[in-house]
């Protein structure tokens, strides 16, 4: 109901979800009309809740970590350092290895997961990224077969390069997909997801990196975990700037928890990271797992937010009205 | 138009191919003016399209005990209770409430968001141009749950993949009418083709308007609204997200392309990102 009826309607508005409404941004003026909560068919959602399971959560994790490990493997071996590429290499490999297993699992007909492969589809940003991992997990496959016997050099090294090309996809895809939905959380955010993505991928290769190689050949790793921190805190701060109300479950509740817990651990790693440097091999360590932590913490603030937003009429509703006075404001103004 | 009474002006032609065989584009104009609440095509279609039972619960909720559309239910009739005079010409003068009832169902939308992100091609565009989820082939990764702008499909618990209304494609091979569409017993639910259907809407809405039901509407009639249009569209009394509906609902797609041009820059700084660790790394 448009309030400008003005009487209450049972069943309707009386059935509101009480929430309290945040306002930021504000500069503190006063509003000359009433805030209007959107109406709901009893409190319901218009959207259905993302069935996803959590393996999918971590799914965005792994994934992301391994398409920046391809990356950083490529970037090493092409500055000599083979200590910190081989790591990369077995880090990316033992991503490509998990992540179909999380991937069809989630699925609820697993042992269906073949029909992924007999579409290619750009409308879809799963189909794509089936094809972007499969593409990864082969060259990165090739790669690390060919380093363990010793052989064949060339194809290694091309097979790490064919790698490191599909990596920052498998890596950013994830945040095209979720942002392809009807889910306000995510699908307001589909320009800046891809960078929160991203900069939380370098920063977890950068870490795995730092945790598994001797720290006088881990100075990339070092620079790339740091500069991953930092690139993933201005897109998650640009974000839920974008978002406005629609981030209310980044500000609120379980995904709230996660995404405050993902800033902390991000920066103090990122800071432990930066101070620890090659000397101090602890406190580089101890920010590296917290780096990682960080990482998972964040995508998991995105995966999580996803079904609160859908469950909440308001968030569906109060943008759409909006986007249609706004229209009907343009129309009036043309005549 | 004139303003008689009728509530059904037209005999439509419910047969889903020409005569040389043709199919056409079928679609279903749910006048919620006229729906008397009577679930009959809840009802037809579960029986018709075997779907499973959808939880035996008191909601509370006016006479709804369905909630919505969902993969358990592909028809559901909503109740909404106003303290509204009813404006609608009426010898005792109209009361002081009233009752809205609405039969929602899958909106087929031309543009569909559901269809669009399948990754197996599991969800079709029928030669009737609705759209059906092949269930021999849907292996239930849940994409098209949260991408259809209406919260219409959803996974079986118990079955892993997703089910919706299928505007009785087997019927419709047939030259019949989807099971809802026959069940109702005031027409409220009409199926034919679409720019029959189209016609007739338009018409009744004009006719509503003219009786003093100046907040009659179409819903989804529009061809370039942001889901291109639904091949299952409403008359709505009130507006449609007091019936749960979306009131501007857009097929997600829409913006995919500059989403992947988001993706791109992201990986290309990604590229750089980690070239210019490596050069530093080098320095060292």
């Amino acid at each position: 109901m448009t309030s400008d009826i003005g009487e209450p309607v049972p069943g309707a508005e009386a059935q509101q979800p009480q929430r309290p409404r945040r306002r930021r941004g504000g500069r503190g003026e006063i509003s000359m009309v009433p805030e209007m909560t959107p109406t709901s068919y009893y409190g319901r959602a218009v959207l259905k809740q993302p069935v996803w399971t959590p393996e999918i959560g971590v799914y965005f994790f792994v994934g992301g970590l391994t398409g920046a490990s391809t990356l950083l493997a490529a970037a090493a071996r092409s500055e000599g350092n083979d200590a910190l590429a081989d790591r990369a290499l077995f880090t990316a490999l033992a991503g490509v290895t998990v992540s179909p297993l999380l991937l069809i699992k989630d699925l609820g007909r697993p042992e269906r997961f073949y029909n992924m492969l007999r579409v290619f589809k750009v409308t879809s940003p799963m189909s794509l990224g089936t094809w972007l991992l499969n593409g990864a997990g082969v060259s990165t496959g090739v790669a690390a077969g060919c380093r363990v016997l010793g052989i064949l050099p060339r194809i290694q090294r091309l097979a790490e390069l064919s790698a490191a090309l599909l990596g920052p996809g498998v890596s950013t895809y994830t945040a095209v997909l979720v942002s392809n939905t009807a889910v306000p959380v995510w699908h307001e955010a589909r320009y800046e997801l891809p960078f929160v993505f991203a900069g939380s991928s370098l920063a977890s290769a950068g870490a795995m990196g730092i945790l598994l190689t001797p720290p006088r050949h881990a100075a990339t790793a070092r620079t790339l975990a740091v500069a991953g921190v930092v690139g993933e805190l201005v897109a998650t701060q640009v974000m839920e700037r974008r978002l406005g109300d629609a981030g209310e479950p980044y500000h609120s509740g379980r995904p709230a928890r996660f995404a405050r817990l993902a800033r902390g651990l991000n920066a103090g790693g990122a800071a432990a990271v930066a101070l620890g440097g090659r000397r101090r091999r602890a406190l580089s360590a101890l920010g590296a797992a917290a780096i990682l932590a960080g990482s998972m913490c964040e995508r998991w603030a995105v995966f999580t937010a996803g079904p609160e937003s859908a469950a909440d009429p308001r968030f569906t509703v109060g943008p759409q009205r909006e986007r249609l006075r706004e229209q009907r404001r343009r129309t009036h103004a043309l005549d | 138009m004139s303003t008689t009474p009728t509530i059904v002006s037209h005999e439509v032609d419910i047969r889903s191919h020409d005569a040389d065989g043709t199919p056409r584009h079928m679609g279903f104009f749910t006048d919620t003016s006229i729906c008397i609440g009577c679930k009959a095509c809840e009802v037809a279609c579960k029986e018709w399209n075997m779907v499973p039972e959808d939880g035996l619960v008191f909601s509370g909720d006016s006479y709804d005990n369905t909630g919505a559309v969902g993969c358990n239910s592909w028809r559901h009739v909503a109740f909404i209770e106003q303290t509204k005079p009813v404006r609608m010409a009426d010898p005792q003068g109209g009361g002081d409430l009233r009752w809205l009832m609405a039969s929602d169902v899958c909106k087929h939308c031309s543009n569909a968001a559901c269809l669009d992100v399948c990754p197996t091609g599991a969800l079709t565009r029928t030669e009737f141009g609705t759209v059906v989820v092949q269930s021999d082939v849907c292996n239930g990764c849940g994409y098209c749950v949260p991408a259809c702008p209406f919260g219409v499909l959803d996974r079986r618990e118990e079955d892993g993949r997703v089910w919706k209304c299928t505007l009785c494609y087997d019927r419709l091979k047939d030259d019949m009418e989807p099971a809802c569409a026959q069940a109702c017993p005031t027409k409220s639910i009409q199926y034919g083709r679409i720019d029959d259907l189209l016609r007739i809407a338009a018409e009744r809405v004009e006719t509503l308007q003219a009786r003093g039901e100046t907040q009659a509407r179409l819903y989804g009639a529009d061809r370039d609204d942001g889901v291109g249009g639904m091949n299952a569209f409403f008359l709505l009394l009130d507006d449609p997200e007091v019936y749960g509906l979306p009131p501007d609902p857009v097929v997600t797609t829409r913006d995919l392309r500059r989403s992947y041009g988001a993706a791109a820059l992201a990986a290309l700084g990604m590229f750089a990102t980690v070239a210019g660790a490596a050069v530093r790394g080098r320095r060292r």
